[in-house]
């Protein structure tokens, strides 16, 4: 809890990235890396996004009609509350904060046992730069990635909210849709993945910085892997509010 | 061949490495002995340019390290090999994709000579029909040789050994310790071996370099071993009744002569 040592990570986060982005050394080796990563990171990811998504927005919907039981608020409402919710901070933040924590300890503990195995040493010896072959892939598949999940994340919310609001009763097919297109601003949808492709890359960048640097051996794996995901996490909620107050403000 | 002057390596304040030179030749087989925490693998890492260092220099062919850019270091690096303690294979890779991978990464070969590569390394270490293994299956001893497979793969001008027999039963040993032998000769090539085991000295020793807390404390060849009496030499040597006995008969048979 030093001050100075924050300083001297970041400042090794940034030279770490000034390793990562350079020019490839084999573009095709890359580019298969790449696309072994989007299945790592963002296919196998698509199950946990869209359960989670159809649910949340299932339960924004009851929680709002509940709340509203007032018969001087049009229906419609609900479906406004909805939509808000699920695309201005549920689907970009909050599956972030899930994708951190899944995506986040996968990337550090792979890393860290290539480190700690030598295997990144490996990498190096052949001349491989190593930060760059092994983290490039990961923060462009989720760059690319993540918003292709956040924008299914946002359908399957509201369709969630659209099912169940019929199935209690709570809010009819009409109601709903009347209330999805009114007012809406498509410029939330842009703010959305724009927040979304900040943390995909938080999340891959800060990540494999907890794992690239491990020294040590198991046990240090499994503590990079918890600190990958609390700090990257943190840093998350942290740019939420500064991205929140730059563009809509 | 490569020059090493004055080599020192701290970690924070404790010099692990201090002030160590060297020259390695190409068709040799140079080894480094020690004790555990010697520092022969902090000495190996730096060689390689894996860790920056504190003091000294370290020329390959004449050209100085500290003076390669990253770009030229990374071309000297595709004329390395190493075989680290562990093996260090990509554990997500098979065999033959751990054996191909610094060929589809640095070569410009099609294909099909890749696999003809890959196939010769393979039985060149006698692992022909391993290809479609994953390391998670192999044996110690198979992993070094798919190591040094891999190693060679790009016809290195260096190659690095760490401990290649640790873990592996005097037998095996003995397999791996000649088919680095053999490799560095057929190909000229300049290995450096870390190891603390005897039988492997006494095999391949051609240039001995002792290093005793990041000194270097003798140099000479496994025929000096039995001759000198430098007393570090003795005291990590012939730590056992076995190889005391063969140093006395052999001190008197060379005094009969
Ligand atoms: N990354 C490191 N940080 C600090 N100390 C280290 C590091 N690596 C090795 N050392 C220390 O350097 C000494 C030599 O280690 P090493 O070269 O691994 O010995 P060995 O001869 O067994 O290969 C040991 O005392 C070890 O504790
Ligand atoms: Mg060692």
């Amino acid at each position: 809890m030093n001050f100075y040592k924050y300083l001297e990570d970041f400042g090794r986060y940034v030279l770490m990235l000034g390793r990562v982005f350079r020019r490839p050394e084999n573009k095709k080796m890359y580019f298969e890396a790449f696309l072994i990563e989007i299945e790592h990171l963002g296919i196998n990811s698509l199950g946990l996004v869209a359960i989670i998504s159809l649910f949340v927005g299932a339960v924004v919907t009851i929680q709002t009609a509940l709340n509203l039981e007032n018969p001087l608020i049009p229906a419609y409402y609900i479906a406004i509350a909805t939509r808000e919710s699920i695309i201005l901070e549920f689907s970009p933040t909050m599956v972030s904060l899930i994708l951190a924590g899944k995506v986040g300890s996968n990337i550090a503990s792979t890393l860290g046992t290539m480190r700690v195995s030598e295997q990144i040493d490996a990498l190096e010896v052949m001349g491989v730069n190593s930060a760059s072959y092994l983290i490039l892939p990961k923060i462009v598949a989720a760059v690319f990635f993540n918003p292709i999940l956040i924008s299914m994340s946002m359908f399957l919310g509201i369709l969630g909210g659209f099912v169940f609001g019929q199935l209690t009763g709570m809010i009819g097919p009409q109601d709903f849709i009347e209330g999805l297109l009114l007012e809406f601003n498509p410029f939330y949808v842009t703010y959305a993945l724009i927040k979304t492709v900040v943390f995909a890359f938080i999340i891959t960048s800060v990540s494999a910085f907890h794992g690239y640097y491990v020294k040590g051996g198991a046990v240090e794996v499994g503590n990079s892997s918890t600190k990958a995901v609390v700090s990257s996490s943190l840093i998350i909620i942290l740019a939420n509010y500064i991205l929140t107050q730059l563009i809509l403000s | 061949m490569i020059r090493v002057e004055n080599l020192i390596k701290k970690f924070g304040d404790t010099e692990v490495i201090r002030g160590i030179s060297a020259d390695f030749f190409p068709g040799k087989v140079n080894l480094i002995i020690g004790k555990s925490g010697s520092g022969k693998t902090v000495f190996m890492k730096s060689l390689l340019g894996l860790y920056d260092i504190d003091g000294g220099e370290i020329y390959y062919s004449g050209e100085p390290l500290s003076e390669m850019d990253f770009k030229r270091r990374k071309t000297l690096r595709t004329e390395m090999g190493m075989v680290f303690q562990g093996s260090a294979l990509f554990d997500s890779l098979t065999v033959e994709e751990n054996v191909i991978f610094p060929l589809k990464m640095f070569s410009n070969m099609i294909e099909a000579d890749m696999r003809d590569r890959v196939n010769f390394c393979l039985g060149r270490v006698n692992l022909e029909g391993a290809n479609k293994k994953y390391p998670a299956e192999l044996s110690g001893g198979m992993k070094k040789r798919v190591a040094i497979a891999r190693a060679i793969a790009m016809n290195p001008k260096y190659l690095f050994c760490d401990e290649p027999n640790s873990g592996l039963d005097p037998q095996t040993s003995i397999v791996i310790d000649n088919l680095i032998r053999e490799i560095t000769l057929e190909f000229g090539i300049t290995t450096v071996i870390n190891t603390h085991d005897m039988n492997s000295v006494m095999e391949i020793g051609d240039n001995v370099i002792l290093i005793k807390d990041g000194y270097k404390a003798w140099q000479g060849n496994k025929a000096d071993i039995l001759t000198t009496d430098n007393e570090n030499v003795n005291e990590f040597v012939f730590t056992s009744q076995l190889l005391r006995r063969v140093k006395e008969l052999h001190l008197q048979s060379s005094r009969r002569e």
